[in-house]
């Protein structure tokens, strides 16, 4: 499944909770990517982890990409040959394909800030 | 287990099913750990391909390592065809490409995704056996490592209730000795693990594995040497030799007839094990040349595993003594050359039987046993074990055995000695500027051989033996001997010059003592005339006196 612009998903309370905490942090590099942010993030049934990272992901990508992403969910457990293509273990995964270099994040995506950086949305924090 | 035989999968790969008594646990994981370079890969290999060749059942390569090209192109030597098996559908290979960097952890996760790839490929090959080809890898990109223990239980578990057989590969942890695996990963495999290892000692290195434990199972304890070479991996159980061979009473010649007759029964018993010890230059390698030579013309297989030549050697030079291996060599004769320092004593002697057990020859010389290095007690336990494994097999063995210049025997002749049933010495003597080649049989059990010291020579008609002088001066050979017999020769010529003389002087005494003889006699016929004379002449004088008287009385009548 292919989504384009993440506006459409309905969103539950406990999304909307984590909103705040994802917003307080400054916008930065998401109007200096002019490419159009290409994401796949691979699942393996709905498990729970599974479904944090898609609803993770989905708010992520509304607050900082806004307009210029596409996300594609892939569940293993339905096309277990799609893993291999990605080099995929552990689970959930998202794979940036777009801009290129090909970059990953695993985990449920509940630590926003290395989301962010993982797919070099962000530059990492100088410390 | 209820009662039932654990049942086991074969590897394929010779001598280590033997040692597992069939393989390894069947539906089972099994541990394989050893340092880099030891062969887990290979072996993991053979026993994917080796199981879809030769056992019918497919399996699932997972490499953390290698791609799958590589991975073909380092078996395709062994004669696998990989590539082919997979598009067979036979084998499934999925690299798992691990990607240290840029893996940035954003929450929970786990290792499903391993799970859904090595199900998916088990699943589309429908295989039986798998291997995961070093799992540890993953300890190097996810560095949870409470979690990845959980996933890696996980993982075992799942194995076993797929119910594949399963190897999986790990590196043996360094440092603390009671640690198989760098992460300790052997306490998720309880049901069999082996190690592998790759020792070097006096810088020669030797292969060795030893199933650590083996649930369930009986099974070899000892450390077994293995063999990775153009034929694979061979495991060589080769402690398990024991005494209980058969021996024959049928007797084989030695390519020698001269040799023959000093050996009581004219030859060599079949299975028994000779050694033919001497110093440098004697013709230890002709002596075993030429039984060789004797039972390739008997076309019997022979097996020649030579320390110190190149086979175009030996041929060359036991050419120029007679001795024409070259049309035996590659059909009942095999040459097998290697230096003595290119394999550990073990990897020697494994190298040896496995050469044994695919040629399978009637007789085995091993030119010289005296090149082999290391301890002198693993020297011997080595040759003893190839003595048995030879006598066992009922092979005829010559060994030769470069004695010290400054000993009869080595000490290595010494120690092996009570392992040989004959032993045949070589030497040689120097004097007058030359060297003469001795031969004795110094023992030879079962028959009545010869104590005789006999010389030899060695010529381009091969050994010839000499009657040997023996004399007050002890042995002589060469032109000694020669110039003992020649002034024996004369001496005999001499003394016979004495009796001829004494005769002629005992003629001539006789002449001389019968003239005197004759003299005295003739001297005493004289004296004997003479008295004859005066005899004669007495009588006329008393005849003349009568008459006289006669003729006074006469006269003197008138008176009265």
């Amino acid at each position: 499944m292919i989504e384009h612009d993440s506006s459409t998903p309905a969103q539950n309370e406990a999304d909307m909770a984590e909103l705040p905490l994802a917003a307080d942090l400054p916008v930065s590099a998401a109007s200096a990517v002019p490419a159009a942010y290409s994401l796949r993030l691979y699942v393996a049934g709905e498990t729970p982890k599974s479904m944090a990272a898609i609803r993770n992901l989905r708010v992520l990508c509304a607050m900082h990409l806004a307009g210029q992403y596409s996300i594609e969910v892939i569940d293993l457990r339905v096309n277990p040959q799609l893993a291999a293509e990605d080099q995929i273990l552990a689970i959930p995964t998202v794979v940036r394909h777009l801009p290129s270099p090909l970059r990953k994040v695993i985990g449920d995506l509940s630590d926003t800030e290395r989301v962010l950086v993982g797919l070099d949305i962000r530059q990492r924090a100088p410390s | 287990m209820t009662g039932a035989v654990l049942s086991k999968s074969p590897t394929g790969i010779s001598g280590f099913d033997d040692v597992t008594l069939g393989g390894l646990p069947s539906g089972r994981p099994t541990l394989m750990c050893g340092a880099a370079g030891c062969g887990k890969t290979l072996f993991a290999m053979t026993f994917l391909v080796e199981g879809v060749l030769k056992y019918g059942e497919p399996g699932v390569l997972l490499s953390f390592e290698e791609s799958a090209e590589d991975l073909a192109a380092n078996v395709a030597s062994l004669g696998y065809d990989v590539m082919s098996l997979i598009d067979q559908k036979k084998l499934a290979i999925d690299h798992v490409k691990i990607d240290p960097a840029g893996m940035e952890d954003t929450g929970e996760y786990d290792l499903e995704g391993l799970f859904v790839r090595l199900d998916y490929a088990i699943k589309s090959v429908n295989a039986k056996r798998v291997v995961l080809d070093t799992l540890e890898a993953l300890f190097a990109s996810f560095p949870d490592a409470v979690l990845l223990r959980a996933e890696l239980r996980r993982l075992f578990d799942w194995l076993k209730e797929r119910g594949v057989t399963a190897i999986v590969t790990a590196e043996r942890g360094t440092g603390d000795g009671n640690q198989l695996t760098r992460h300790g990963i052997e306490e998720y495999v309880s049901d069999c693990v082996i190690l592998l290892d790759n020792r070097v000692e006096n810088q020669v290195t030797t292969r060795r594995m030893r199933i650590v434990k083996y649930r369930g199972s009986a099974h070899g304890t000892n450390e077994y040497p293995f063999l990775i070479d153009t034929t694979g991996i061979s495991v060589l159980p080769v402690t398990s030799a024991g005494l209980a061979h058969l021996t024959s009473s049928e007797v084989i010649s030695t390519g020698i007839a001269d040799l023959d007759a000093m050996l009581g029964v004219g030859g060599y018993f079949v299975g028994s094990s000779v050694l033919v010890s001497g110093l440098a230059g004697t013709g230890k390698t002709t002596f075993a040349a030429k039984f060789v030579e004797a039972r390739c013309n008997l076309g019997e297989r022979t097996l020649w595993f030579a320390f110190e030549e190149s086979p175009e050697q030996i041929v060359r030079n036991m050419r120029s003594v007679g001795v024409d291996l070259a049309h035996h060599l590659g059909s009942v004769l095999s040459i097998e050359s290697a230096r003595p320092s290119f394999f550990g004593l073990e990897m020697h002697l494994a190298r040896m039987v496995r050469d044994i057990d695919l040629f399978k020859p009637t007789a085995v010389v091993i030119d010289p046993i005296s090149s082999l290095r290391g301890v002198e007690s693993e020297v011997h336990a080595t040759l003893l074990r190839l003595v048995d494994l030879l006598k066992s097999r009922g092979i005829t063995a010559v060994f030769t055995s470069l004695s010290s210049i400054d000993q009869a025997s080595s000490i290595n002749d010494r120690s092996i000695s009570s392992l040989m049933d004959t032993w045949i010495s070589l030497s040689h003597i120097e004097t007058n500027g030359e060297r003469n080649r001795l031969v004795y049989v110094l023992k030879s059990r079962g028959m009545d051989h010869s104590n005789q010291v006999r010389e030899y020579q060695i010529s381009n008609g091969g050994i010839a033996m000499v009657p040997a002088y023996i004399g007050a001066g002890g042995v002589l050979t060469g032109t000694a001997r020669l110039a003992q017999e020649a002034q024996e020769r004369d001496e005999y010529a001499a003394r016979n010059e004495l009796v001829m003389q004494k005769k002629r002087d005992l003629a001539r005494r006789r002449k001389a003592v019968e003239q005197q003889v004759a003299e005295l006699q003739s001297a005493l016929d004289a004296e004997a005339s003479d008295l004859d004379a005066l005899i004669e002449q007495s009588e006329e004088h008393k005849r003349l006196h009568e008459a006289d008287r006669t003729r006074m009385a006469q006269l003197r009548r008138s008176k009265e």
